[in-house]
């Protein structure tokens, strides 16, 4: 073949896959990497049960999926955007801008959060205090803000191992991360008093700003090696802490339930992590997990209400179903949510 | 002139033998030793590198090309999987994968009665769990292909859980299973006891190089098929893109293009435009091609055309050093003859230039198939399930490539994708070997030299 040749054919190739650019006929969901297994279970047991394709799943990110599913309306846009966080004012109004009218939300379940060291290592019983007064930069001693100096998990709490301290949190832009800050560092801040230092010295025109404030300087966490980011996922925690044996690293629930013999995991105030306990609300460390559906795709993509009430009903979500058994501790208002989305509800403004 | 002989060594220096050496000489002779030495290490630290690397992926990947299987037969009961009787393919849809799931627990429990196989302490749940989730999958697309086999007992052959498998692997051991919570030392003792009875056998694992990917419940079933595909249509519309842009591209800059600034400047800008990170061109890919043009997400036409931006460059550079290194003599003998430029050019260079052109072009290429950032932005990193259709309609359809499916299998929960994320090393890698052999024959071939 000349290379005249060649270039008409690669024109000719180029020229009939534009004309077929049209009709999408399989769902495309984007976002949050927490619950990117979870969507790809349901997508999965989609494909087998229903005559149409499989969805095509992606991870990234919550909030890059939450922006992609604003980007618009049409076909070449996503349709569901996964996230381990509630959706944002500024991504309502992005979405606004572009056209999207109405977004239906449904909440899948929730995820608990737990601290976990090696199998081998010795017993963890954390309480958000022991971890603040571990990992926090400034701590409060005899009723004045000192800089944090503790070096073993003994110095903290004398019923803690005496091992030297070194825990794995997961990087700032991780949902985990939001999480692992309120519910246990801001928790612990506020039971070792040091909020109240911190409100007291906190500046601010008012008294909301000030608790703001107060608030920020809890979160900061100490920056002399003893408190690592891990900005990868929860595989780069586990090989952390598999050549650091000292190590204690943050983990999703589901991700220890299929590591349990490499990992052991620490109670918090007492309570197991478990789907149950975080369930009851025993264990304190959990969050829920959502995902936002364009409404104006359904009915244009083929399968998408199907696919969303799939995912929602008792077979799937359920405390029986297979979400469950792969550590999403099921949502106790599931029924409520099945209404919503067989309804197509979109949601309100936020609260 | 002749001050020259007139000023000899052997004035500022004492005669010696040849045969013995000179303090000079010796240093001399050292700092080369020394430099072979340096030479020596520099390979050795490299090989070293090498081998470490591939020792590691060898060991960890390896294991993924087999598989653990259990055959034993199936009773494909009527009143579960076509309750109306009609074998009509719409009614029996609506049986899911659960009821398909019975059957295959049914058809183990009967075969583990029928061989006197003690299950122990052990609930018909943990028994069934011993076989993949995806059997079901399976067994129902099987069915409902062939509506006739409702009611006749057919013999299966469905892939075992990955613990079991890990099992047999040696991944997962009776110390392991004690502390996991996805599998009991009493369930791998019945693995054993199905080992003996022939029921549990391993094999070569053709479905890890065919079948799509799966989720993070069933490593078992996991496999390349969809990124191999992926990665095949992306080469080739890479190979279809960037060869006729890229050689007349080159053909025009080094025979025909006056030499100026305005060319300097192309030339400058392609030199660095292969040199820009990866990254770049996938984001360029979004904004034009999926935001402007609306091609598809995720889809292979889509990474086609931004490895083709990104290959483009290496294969300009070295089609134009290929056409380069023609001898000028040859265009000045065609052209004496009566050859026009453009005959010189495609009867006479072009093909002699062609060895230098393919090697480029395949280097290019296998560059292009080890890439994933790009491919991150256009949606290609992603979980497909379903093949994508034959060309040209399937250039459209969603799909991941080798690399990217080594990266999302290295980022789940269950160890078992470590292993299997490894053997795709594995297989990416072959496919590069196999690239890098082609380009050193051909040029070993076809090559000439003036």
């Amino acid at each position: 073949m000349t290379p005249i040749k060649l270039t008409v054919s690669a024109l000719a190739v180029l020229a009939a896959s534009t004309s077929l650019a049209a009709a999408r006929d399989q769902i495309q969901i984007t976002g949050s990497s927490t619950v990117l297994p979870y969507s790809t279970i349901v997508a999965e047991a989609f494909g087998e049960n229903f005559d149409f394709p499989t969805p095509v799943v992606e991870g990234g990110g919550s909030g890059a999926g939450r922006k992609k599913l604003c980007e618009g309306v049409g076909e070449n846009t996503v349709d569901i955007a996964n996230s381990s966080s509630r959706i944002s004012q500024s991504d309502i109004d992005l979405c606004k801008a572009n056209g999207i009218e109405e977004i239906m939300e449904v909440r899948i379940g929730y995820d608990g959060i737990v601290f976990a060291s090696d199998v081998n290592g010795p017993d963890f019983a954390l309480t958000p205090s022991d971890v603040y007064l571990a990992l926090a930069a400034k701590v409060a001693k005899d009723g004045a803000i000192v800089d944090n100096a503790v070096a073993t998990w003994a110095e903290v709490n004398a019923a803690l191992p005496a091992q030297d301290i070194l825990t794995l949190v997961p990087g700032t832009k991780h949902g985990t991360r939001e999480v692992f800050d309120i519910k246990v560092i801001e928790a612990g801040c506020k039971d070792t008093g040091a909020y109240d230092l911190f409100l007291a010295a906190a500046a601010g025109a008012d008294e909301k700003e000030k608790k703001g404030n107060a608030s920020k300087a809890c979160l900061e966490l100490r920056t002399d090696g003893k408190s690592i980011d891990i900005d990868g996922d929860y595989t780069e925690t586990l090989a952390r802490l598999e050549t650091d044996k000292k190590a204690v690293g943050v983990f999703g629930l589901s991700f220890y339930q299929n590591n349990t013999d490499k990992l052991k995991v620490a109670t918090m105030s007492g309570v197991v992590p478990s789907t149950e306990s975080i369930a009851s609300g025993d264990y304190p460390v959990s969050r829920p997990l959502y995902f936002y559906v364009k409404k104006a795709h359904i009915g244009v993509i083929p399968g998408l209400k199907e696919y969303i009430e799939f995912f929602v009903s008792d077979d799937i979500a359920g405390p029986d179903g297979p979400l469950a058994a792969y550590g999403l501790v099921s949502d106790p208002e599931l029924k409520a949510t099945q209404e919503a989305v067989a309804a197509e509800t979109p949601m309100g403004p936020l609260e | 002139m002749t001050d020259i002989s007139a000023a000899p060594d052997s004035h500022h220096r004492p005669r010696q033998s040849l045969l013995s050496e000179s303090p000079l000489t010796r240093r001399r002779n050292a700092v080369e030793a020394r430099f072979r030495a340096y030479g020596v290490i520099a390979i050795s630290v490299s090989l070293l590198m090498l081998g470490i690397m591939l020792f590691t992926i060898l060991r960890d990947g390896v294991s993924s090309f087999s598989q653990a299987r259990l055959s034993f037969p199936v009773e494909l009961s009527e009143s579960v999987l076509d309750p109306k009787g009609n074998r009509s393919r719409d009614e029996m849809t609506k049986v899911t994968t659960v009821g398909y799931g019975k059957v295959i627990a049914a058809g183990l429990k009967a075969e583990l009665e029928r061989l006197g196989i003690d299950t122990g302490d052990l609930s018909e749940k943990d028994v069934t769990a011993l076989i993949s989730k995806d059997a079901a999958g399976e067994l129902r697309a099987k069915v409902l292909a062939d509506p006739q086999l409702v009611g006749t007992t057919i013999p299966a052959d469905v892939l075992a859980a990955g613990r079991i498998d890990g099992f047999l692997k040696g991944r997962v051991t009776m110390e392991t299973a004690k502390r996991d919570s996805n599998v009991s030392p009493e369930q791998l003792m019945l693995a054993e006891r199905l080992q003996e009875a022939g029921i549990l056998s391993s094999g070569f694992n053709w479905d890890f190089l065919t079948n799509p990917d799966a989720s993070d419940q069933r490593p078992e079933a996991a496999g390349l098929g969809v990124a191999i595909l992926g990665s095949v249509y992306m080469m080739l519309l890479v190979l279809v893109m960037c060869v006729p842009v890229g050689i007349a591209a080159s053909i025009y800059l080094e025979e025909f293009a006056p030499k100026n600034t305005w060319t300097d400047a192309v030339e400058v800008n392609i030199s660095n435009l292969a040199a820009v990170p990866s990254i770049v061109f996938g984001i360029l890919g979004l904004a034009l091609f999926i935001n402007f043009f609306g091609f598809p997400q995720s889809s292979s036409l889509v990474g086609a055309l931004v490895l083709s931006l990104m290959t483009l460059p290496t294969i300009i550079i070295a089609t134009r050093a290929s056409i380069r290194a023609v001898p000028p003599s040859i265009r000045d003998a065609a052209l004496g003859i009566g050859a026009s430029k453009m005959q010189t050019v495609f009867h006479h260079v072009l093909p002699l230039a062609m060895p230098g052109i393919l090697t480029g072009t395949i280097l290019g290429l296998a560059s292009a198939l080890g890439e994933t950032a790009p491919l991150l932005l256009i949606g290609m990193v992603a979980f497909v399930d379903n093949y994508p259709a034959a060309p040209a309609e399937g250039f459209l359809d969603p799909a991941t490539a080798l690399p990217v499916q080594v990266y999302s299998w290295a980022s789940r929960a269950d160890p078992a994708f470590i292993e299997r994320s490894n053997g795709a090393i594995i297989v990416l890698l072959a496919f590069l070997l196999v690239m890098n052999v082609a380009a050193i024959l051909l040029r070993r071939r076809f090559e000439r030299r003036w």
